[in-house]
């Protein structure tokens, strides 16, 4: 059946315009701030890209288990989820240290449109990685009981489309606010 | 017959399905799209009566200069829940659930794409719909910042109480609801036609339906986005639309009506859909210009992504913003027209049966032509800082909402009613629904241009006792309370159809798209036997064989 691919496509659709208008909000007010801190004053890009890479990584991963499920080779997919779910969950536990050393310089959402903005598009990108987390993991455990034995699966595909979508998003979310801000 | 081929069957596992019989749970644990689309329209006449009745109190407010029936603030709440009501809970989730029951019986398919996400939907609209209804029974009141929810005077600062908030969660439920539908429809006109249902051959309410879906899935973020927001204000203390703390209360007008203006289209674009099926029926002729029809349809899905501003002209963004916006809005008329003229030339020359839903679709294009000039009118930057925010906006709207979507919607329950429910819906009662809807609608619309012009603004609770303002808003409160008796007939009248309307058969009105080649109500699993599709009008090409549509077209 093509109609799951066909739906994801354009959820995946949908979702661009909801996070086009994350980085707009925070488009419109990059440079605004007055007083308070900034994304120059605050943030760290050196840490924040290694941690990215984290994320990257984990789109070459996901697709290498494609691949594998289209080769038939049960083992290797599951271990490319597995390797997925761990570079991805490294990437949320680094934007946790820096959301928590954010917090710890009194950085917060209520603080000025800097924090405003930079907590929204931040969080709601982490909240997608999350979902993608626990779609992986129903993944790994459903491949643990012998699903998705290949050369096809919708679940599969739709889930690695989704993962490089929330990719995609995180390479435009970092330059708006990193690249944009030090270079 | 023998040139009948069986139907594809799309769904290999069987559904979950409760048996017959077994009462109410078969209703809420259903994913029969037809169960789904009886349950929206059931649900869309609830809130059409508290929505209908919200407006009536509004009316009596206005009746007088200097009246006290209402107090400010329970009026405030009663205009925005009346806007919100109508809009959100009435007229999109209508045309949604009429959707919901037709495209799959009018592509020859068994059901949606995806029968789960749909029963999603629907009841992510009704939750949406508990939540801001909700609010009434909270200390603080319901919301009362209009269905714009303008800020600052959404934010916290100016409105402590817990109306907005509600009011941006269930439109933040119902919205996602919405985007599920969307892509549902999308993926089932794509990929769920019968065979020989080419592009080409969708009926025109089909090809709407697909536009709006499009809509829906890009222009509903846009709105989800923002409420995200606003809620984060509200809740967290984030200062995206506060001026006072760095915010900008522009930017909500942007996201509000980069989503707004589409929205408008969300709501008549189906309604064209319905007009284009009801009007060559009635006039027994095939459509005037169908690719004209359809075609028009993209361009005005398309332009409408681009004129949001021309609510934002009395805001000040500088004359070039205003220059483009006016020119891009004044473009969509020309599609617009298009419509118009291709039902017209459909009806010219045709045997027109006046039945109800015909006289519905008749008075459609009249009063949407009204609602139409107005805007072009008002999409001109002088004349929009004249009127803005003044009862002439009032009236547009109205024409283009009420005499456009609402009328259309009326004609298409009469219409498919057999198809629901087996029987035909009364022509008597149906003549008089019709007619006192007319005069009503008139009476309390036509005069708020003259009101508009003359001043009075929308969205306060009373007036002074200038000249004339207090018999022209008499006049139109008489005409609400006519909309209200019409409203009450149009109750009784399926009430009464329901238990003893005569007997419908597969196809009373002789009508020629697939939805008609079944019985009355459809059997669970919709056709015994599709008819082959070799042109736009299947049920014409499968009775008069020597004539067909498309006279060398064949099966694919
Ligand atoms: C030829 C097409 C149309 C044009 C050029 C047009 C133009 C406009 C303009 C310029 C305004 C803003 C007025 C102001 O606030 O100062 C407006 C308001 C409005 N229009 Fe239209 N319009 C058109 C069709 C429609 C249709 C089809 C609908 C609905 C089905 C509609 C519904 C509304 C509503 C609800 C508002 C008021 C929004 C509010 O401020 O609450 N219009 N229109
Ligand atoms: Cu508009």
């Amino acid at each position: 059946m093509a109609n799951n691919l066909m739906l994801v496509k354009f959820f995946i659709a949908s979702e661009s315009i909801f996070f086009i208008m994350l980085i707009l909000a925070y488009v419109n007010f990059h440079g605004s701030v007055t007083d308070g801190p900034t994304a120059k004053s605050s943030l760290n890009p050196y840490v924040t890209g290694i941690f990215s890479l984290f994320l990257l990584a984990s789109s070459f991963t996901v697709w290498l288990a494609g691949k594998n499920l289209r080769n038939k080779n049960h083992r290797m997919m599951k271990f490319w989820i597995l390797a997925t779910i761990l570079l991805g969950a490294t990437f949320i536990f680094g934007q946790g240290l820096e959301w928590a050393g954010l917090i710890d310089k009194n950085i917060t959402i209520s603080r000025n449109v800097f924090g405003t903005t930079f907590f929204t598009l931040t969080g709601f990108h982490g909240f997608h990685v999350c979902v993608g987390l626990l779609m992986l993991t129903l993944l790994l455990g459903l491949a643990m009981f012998g699903d998705f034995k290949g050369p096809r699966s919708d679940a599969v595909e739709c889930v690695s489309l989704y993962w490089h979508f929330v990719d995609g998003v995180w390479i435009v979310v970092f330059s708006v606010i990193y690249l944009w801000a030090f270079l | 017959m023998s040139s009948r081929i069986p139907i594809v069957p799309e769904n290999t596992e069987p559904l979950p399905r409760l048996r017959e019989n077994e009462g109410m749970l078969s209703w809420v644990a259903s994913v029969d799209h037809k169960q789904i689309g009886i349950m929206y329209l059931i649900c869309c006449m609830v809130f059409f009566l508290i929505g209908g009745l919200e407006a009536l109190l509004i009316r009596i407010q206005l009746a007088q200069p200097e009246f006290g029936f209402l107090s400010p603030e329970v009026y405030n709440q009663m205009f925005t829940m009346h806007g919100t009501t109508m809009i959100f809970f009435v007229v999109m989730p209508f045309l949604i659930g009429v959707g919901v029951y037709l495209v799959p019986l009018m592509i020859g398919a068994r059901d949606m794409a995806f029968p789960r996400l749909n029963a999603l939907s629907f009841w992510l609209f009704v939750f949406g719909g508990i939540l801001i209804y909700y609010s009434f029974l909270t200390q603080s009141g319901a919301p009362d910042v209009g269905w714009f929810a303008y800020s600052p005077l959404s934010e916290k600062p100016f409105s402590l109480n817990k109306g907005p908030t509600y009011w941006a969660l269930g439109l933040l439920a119902t919205g996602i609801g919405s985007v599920a539908s969307g892509l549902n429809n999308v993926v089932t006109i794509l990929t769920m036609r019968t065979p020989g249902m080419t592009m080409r051959r969708l009926p025109l309410f089909v090809w709407m339906i697909l536009v709006t879906s499009f809509l829906l899935i890009f222009v509903i973020p846009i709105i989800t986005s923002a409420f995200a927001m606003m809620l984060l204000d509200r809740l967290l203390g984030a200062t995206f639309f506060t001026p006072a703390h760095g915010g900008s209360a522009i930017l909500w007008q942007h996201f509000f009506w980069g989503f707004g203006h589409p929205e408008v289209y969300i709501l008549i674009l189906p309604a064209f859909g319905i007009i284009s099926e009801v009007i060559p029926v009635f006039s027994r002729k095939p459509i005037y210009g169908y690719e004209f029809v359809a075609g028009s349809t993209v361009a005005i899905g398309l332009l409408s992504l681009g004129v949001w501003v021309h609510h934002m002209f009395a805001v000040g963004l500088g004359d070039v913003t205003n220059l483009y916006f006016s020119f891009a809005s004044m473009l969509i008329a020309i599609p617009t027209g298009v419509k118009v003229l291709n039902w017209v030339a459909t009806m010219w020359g045709g045997k027109i049966i006046f039945a109800t839903p015909m006289l519905f679709a008749t008075a459609f294009i009249i009063e949407f032509v009204i609602g139409g000039l107005t805007g072009v009118a008002i999409a001109s930057v002088p004349i929009d800082w004249v009127v803005t925010d003044s009862y002439f906006i009032v009236a547009h709207f109205h024409y283009a909402l009420f005499g456009g979507s609402l009328f259309a919607i009326f004609a298409g329950v009469y219409y498919w009613f057999p198809k629901f429910t087996g029987r035909m819906m009364s022509e008597t009662l149906g003549k008089w629904h019709f007619w006192l809807t007319v005069i009503g609608f008139n009476l309390t619309f036509f005069i708020q241009h003259f009101l508009g012009m003359m001043g009075m603004p929308r969205r306060t609770y009373t007036y002074h006792d200038f000249p004339y303002w207090g018999s022209m808003n008499l006049i139109s409160t008489i005409g609400a309370i006519v909309l209200a008796v019409s409203v009450l007939v149009f109750v009784w009248n399926i009430l009464q159809s329901l238990k003893r309307g005569e007997k419908a058969g597969g196809n009373p009105w002789n009508a020629w798209t697939l939805e008609w080649a079944t019985t009355s109500p459809p059997a669970v699993h919709n056709f015994d036997l599709v008819p082959p599709v070799r042109g736009r009008r299947p049920l014409w090409d499968l009775a008069h064989p020597d004539m067909p549509d498309e006279p060398d077209a064949k099966v694919v």
